[in-house]
């Protein structure tokens, strides 16, 4: 499973990357989702359906995660834009 | 008399707390980067001015491997994507009860929700990502990041998303002559694309004959 982060003047950039199968990876998967989420950032995770129509599920929390989910995508939070 | 204030004054700080939250948040975390910049002696990275177009081509492949073939090919002829919404309750309270309703979104403008049927524009959700970090200055993830960071909102979460955006009526920041322009591209791509693929497929069936 990887981490990316979209960041300004990068695009995104791999932040973690680990086998959800292998407790030790499994922590640092797990630390590495918290301190983006502390850092205010948002999760998401692109999904495919049964009928090949593409998709974005919003993520909370690790346990959220699909175990088998390649990549999960984390970028800024949403602000109110120009009032 | 001295409840009744009381209870009111109590109402307006707490209605005056959630609206100021999300201000302070954003202003402490940009405070925090700030500090953090400072700390590691960072005065800014040097001038590269092929760095934003690097930054670009890499989230548009991200863009790419996300959305759907004709969601990315909309993005790259048109410059924008359209989503359908998905919070049309037909049994529901509110004006739109059932009826198919859409958004558009631009990069770094506003996303725009509107009626397919009839083209009547409803709302602008002004919503931005900025990132306190900012890298190289600026908060502004590229233009293809922003589009995909709605995308991905929108599908996940649309309720979410939509609460945390400042609503405009029409045409506060996006016109809405381009936005009929845009509806106007859109419907003609769309049967283009339609007619290209009945083609293809008569095609394909045509040829066995013909061999």
């Amino acid at each position: 499973m990887k981490f990316l982060r979209m960041r300004p003047g990068f695009g995104e950039q791999l932040i973690a990357e680990g086998d959800v199968e292998v407790a030790e990876e499994e922590r640092e998967l797990v630390d590495a989702f918290r301190r983006q989420l502390d850092l205010g950032m948002w999760a998401a995770v692109p999904t495919v359906r049964s009928d090949g129509r593409r998709q974005a599920e919003m993520v909370r929390a690790f346990e959220e995660i699909p175990r088998d989910t390649g990549r999960v995508i984390f970028f800024p939070r949403a602000a109110g834009g120009a009032a | 008399m001295i409840v009744a204030l009381s209870a009111t004054a109590i109402v307006v700080l707490a209605l005056l707390w959630e609206i100021s939250m999300p201000w302070i948040d954003r202003r402490l975390e940009a405070r925090r980067a700030s500090r953090a910049r400072r700390r590691t002696g960072d005065r800014g990275a040097a001038y590269d001015p092929g760095r934003e177009r690097r930054a670009e081509l890499r989230a548009r492949e991200l863009l790419r491997s996300c959305v759907n073939e004709e969601e990315w090919a909309m993005y790259r002829d048109l410059g924008f994507l359209r989503v359908w919404g998905s919070q049309s309750d037909p049994d529901g309270a509110g004006d739109l009860r059932g009826v198919d309703y859409a958004y558009l979104i631009y990069p770094h403008k506003p996303i725009v929700a509107y009626l397919p049927q009839t083209g009547r524009l409803l709302n602008e959700y002004c919503v931005e990502f900025p990132d306190e970090t900012r890298p190289f200055g600026s908060p502004r993830l590229p233009d293809s990041d922003d589009v995909l960071a709605k995308w991905m909102a929108l599908q996940g979460d649309e309720r979410r998303i939509i609460l945390e955006a400042n609503l405009h009526l029409p045409g506060r920041q996006v016109d809405p002559r381009q936005v009929q322009r845009d509806l106007w591209r859109l419907g003609r791509w769309e049967r283009e694309r339609m007619a290209r693929a009945l083609r293809a497929g008569a095609e394909q069936l045509a040829e066995p004959a013909d061999g």
